[in-house]
């Protein structure tokens, strides 16, 4: 039996998977609950956005921003290798993803 | 910062059930609703949130081997025996036919509980893939309509109020770490397996009954002691055995990170028995290297039948299986002349068989030498209208990982499929290449071996869904999820009930909190990179025993560093210490596996360089593994060791073939 006390620290990772709103959102923690893999907790502060502990573990499927009852208030990022090339068919001009 | 849930290591909670449904996924859900229709008090145990877990929680596009619906011109029996046969016969015959004659009657249900499964707004009204009276639309084989589309965004969350109303009890947030077994001969404690044989009965008195379970919650740490008559395995199958990025480990591998296979440990631990875990392929898919599914133009599964453009604007050419150039878009998904069906969209390097392929794209080599440019595009512009809006808007959308990263972000970045070629990168569904020792459990690999009413070998034990040997796939986990639920709720019916074993109790406590007293700096993150990096120097692509002994030996010795534990700062970092532990467990039954099998085998993916000869016939057969008082112990079965299909299922399913099926 333990009684040892717990930490929250937030780990590294070269990746930010989420990114908030603080204007937008509202604390609900909708995309906290719904995460299955749970890397975030939520904010000490009542009413601010997450607190994203684990980066380094998202899944990178979207349940959170799916989940958040306030478009736009928090978005899933994709990795920076990851942007892809597409390139419209009549012009030949390229964008990425 | 303080952790913001309550610290409760020091808390345990008791619960008792008739069945006790491991893991949350698609296949538990469905095990939990049939075990609760079906008259039984249910737990389900979920280590995320079961409104969104799993592989499937966040979509599904295809529903594959919906043979009985209405509009399905194969057979159950037909279709099972294409399966099989396209694996070599190293195959989940039980489980497939389950899939294959029940998947049909689960997207009923599926409707019921408000998942989406036909076009009711009339969006594809005319589409060769559509059939105008039920509204169903179907995938790849578009003569044989035996896949169907599906809108898969809707379904967990439809399953999960459905588990609710059925009063199941969801325990989310929930590690299960262990399984209690009641064994004649169990020392308190230590080495509870017992003999059991498949079908989960021994003559007379079992000799060793699983209980319940074991489990520690994800936020607080508490402890729980699941009491049930019967137990469900619905957690998968393992992951991160030669796959891991210590600074992305949430992209390690294709499905979601903490579906690591803990399922496969604690029932090893407890004795149950296995069979194919030697077989492992090439990886196909890693995030930290591969672009994420579906988000790059192929000709693949989500993506399958799209037309495609060299560098230059040229369309790429199409052919069937015979090298016969296939010209209309509409032929693409038709079988080649003389060709019954082909199983999928776009041929995988596990199913390499030539009967069941359907038509796809010449090889890039091929294309090179004729004189085409790379890169390679998706051409959704030029592609028939239904065609293009059922690939981009319900294909990607509706496949698991598609709707936000893909659609939602791509439209946001200004593509337009009317407009826009997507590049493609690597070849067919692969956007990276990976070196052969770098190894994955993909397509239909190993796991538990069942019998017809998809028992383990241990009583009391049933398994389901990606955690049965050659599993694959949505339906297959709805189905056989089901078609347990509904025995280990019958089971549970005449069961007596267990007496508990409180040394048993006792020494998975301790297990679990002394890594939480350990103090070690070691973290689980380093722990999972060694056991990778052994597993593809000693379990790679070819294997011998000197290898594999030695291979077990490092793997006995990172299991030493266990006694100086792993950092644990918090429950999260409890439940990924005991994780990566399950992952090392896991890797010493890949390894034993590998060792029983004496010699190479192309269906398995498996070669020995001391037994070099491939296929010898005496060896066409399943051989299993399972501990038996600590050691492992070798067995085999016939690959059609389970008869007849129609005959083995409707033995074992007289109710539900009188009154439930569609
Ligand atoms: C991106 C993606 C797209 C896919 N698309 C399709 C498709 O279109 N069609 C198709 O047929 N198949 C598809 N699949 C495959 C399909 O989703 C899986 O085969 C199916 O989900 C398997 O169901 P399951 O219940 O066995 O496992 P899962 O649905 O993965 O569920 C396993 C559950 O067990 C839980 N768990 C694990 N360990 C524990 C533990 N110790 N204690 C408690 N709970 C635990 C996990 O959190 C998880 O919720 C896709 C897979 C992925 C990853
Ligand atoms: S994308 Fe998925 S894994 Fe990542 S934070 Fe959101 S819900 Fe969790």
């Amino acid at each position: 039996m333990t009684s040892k006390k717990a930490y929250a620290i937030v780990d590294t990772a070269p990746a930010e998977p989420l990114s908030f709103d603080a204007d937008l959102c509202i604390g609900c923690n909708a995309c906290v609950d719904v995460c299955q893999v749970d890397i975030m907790i939520p904010n000490p502060k009542v009413g601010l956005p997450p607190i994203v502990l684990y980066p380094g573990e998202c899944w990178y499927d979207g349940s959170c921003v799916d989940a958040c009852p306030e478009p736009g208030a928090i978005s899933l990022n994709s990795q920076a290798k990851d942007r892809v090339l597409f390139k419209r068919k009549h012009t030949g001009e390229d964008f990425y993803t | 910062m303080e952790w913001p849930y309550p610290v409760e290591w020091d808390r345990t909670t008791e619960l008792s059930a008739d069945v006790l449904v491991l893991g949350g996924g698609i296949a538990g859900c469905w095990a939990a609703i049939a075990a609760a229709r079906h008259g039984a008090d249910v737990v389900l145990v979920e280590k995320g949130a079961t409104i969104r877990s799993g592989a499937g929680g966040s979509g599904c596009d295809h529903w594959e081997s919906a043979a009985t619906n209405p509009c399905s011109r194969i057979t159950p029996e037909e279709l099972t025996d294409a399966i099989v046969r396209s694996q070599g016969g190293y195959c989940n015959g039980i489980s497939h036919y389950i899939e294959c004659r029940e998947g049909y009657d689960r997207l009923l249900d599926l409707e019921k509980m408000g998942g989406k499964i036909r076009d009711i707004d009339d969006e594809f009204r005319g589409a060769d893939f559509r059939d105008e009276e039920t509204k169903l639309l179907f995938a790849y084989d578009y003569l044989n309509r035996f896949t169907l589309r599906v809108w898969g965004t809707t379904f967990k969350p439809a399953l999960h109020e459905e588990c609710k109303r059925l009063g199941v009890r969801i325990l989310d947030r929930t590690m299960a770490t262990s399984l209690l077994s009641e064994t004649r001969r169990s020392e308190a404690g230590r080495g509870s397996q017992g003999r059991g044989r498949l079908g989960g009965q021994t003559d007379g008195q079992p000799e060793s009954r699983v209980v319940g379970a074991t489990a520690v919650h994800a936020r607080t740490g508490e402890f729980f002691v699941l009491g049930a008559k019967a137990t469900i395995l619905c957690m998968s199958r393992p992951s991160r055995l030669w796959l891991f990025s210590p600074e992305l480990p949430g992209v390690s591998e294709f499905r979601p990170p903490q579906c690591n296979g803990d399922g496969h440990a604690m029932a090893w631990r407890a004795g149950a028995e296995f069979t194919m875990m030697e077989k492992s392929v090439q990886a196909e898919w890693s995030g930290t290297r591969s672009f994420p599914p579906y988000a790059t133009g192929n000709t693949h599964n989500t993506w399958y039948a799209c037309s495609m453009v060299d560098a230059e604007g040229r369309e790429i050419p199409w052919a069937d299986r015979d090298g016969n150039m296939v010209s209309a878009v509409s032929e693409r998904y038709r079988p080649a002349p003389g060709q019954k069906l082909y199983l999928k969209g776009g041929c995988e390097p596990d199913l390499p068989s030539y009967e069941f392929q359907g038509p796809d794209i010449l090889p890039v080599d091929e294309l090179l030498a004729q004189g085409y440019k790379l890169p390679l595009y998706a051409d959704l512009p030029s592609m028939p209208e239904h065609e293009r809006r059922v690939i981009w808007g319900l294909m990607v959308g509706e496949e698991g990982k598609t709707k936000v990263p893909i659609l939602q972000r791509y439209s946001a970045a200004g593509f337009d499929p009317d407009e826009d070629l997507l590049q493609s990168y690597g070849e067919g569904w692969r956007s990276a290449a990976f070196r052969p020792p770098e190894r994955q459990l993909f397509g239909y690999p190993g796991g538990l071996m069942n019998d017809w009413r998809l028992r383990t070998n241990l009583e009391g034990l049933y398994a389901a869904g990606d955690q049965l040997f050659a599993s694959n796939c949505h339906g297959h986990a709805a189905t056989t999820g089901h078609y347990a639920g509904r025995h280990a709720a019958n089971y549970a019916r005449s069961a007596v009930s267990s007496k508990r074993d409180d040394g048993q109790i006792e020494a998975e406590r301790s297990r679990i909190y002394s890594l939480v007293e350990g103090g070690s700096v070691l973290d689980w993150k380093e722990m999972n990179a060694a056991i990778a990096e052994v597993m593809q120097e000693h379990c790679g692509d070819t294997k011998s025993e000197e290898l594999l002994d030695d291979g077990l030996t490092k793997l006995r010795e990172l299991a030493r560093h266990q006694a100086t534990g792993l950092r644990v700062r918090n429950p999260h970092e409890l439940v990924r210490s005991l994780e990566v532990l399950n992952v090392l467990t896991n890797a010493e039954l890949v390894v034993h596996a590998c060792l029983a099998r004496r010699a190479s085998a192309k269906h398995l993916h498996f070669m020995r360089s001391d037994f070099p000869g491939l296929d010898p016939p005496e060896w066409h057969k399943f051989v299993t593994v399972r501990l038996e008082n600590e050691t492992v112990v070798e067995g085999e079965m016939p690959l059609d060791y389970y008869g007849s299909l129609p005959e083995g299922y409707e033995a074992n399913n007289e109710a539900y073939v009188g009154r439930e099926s569609s």
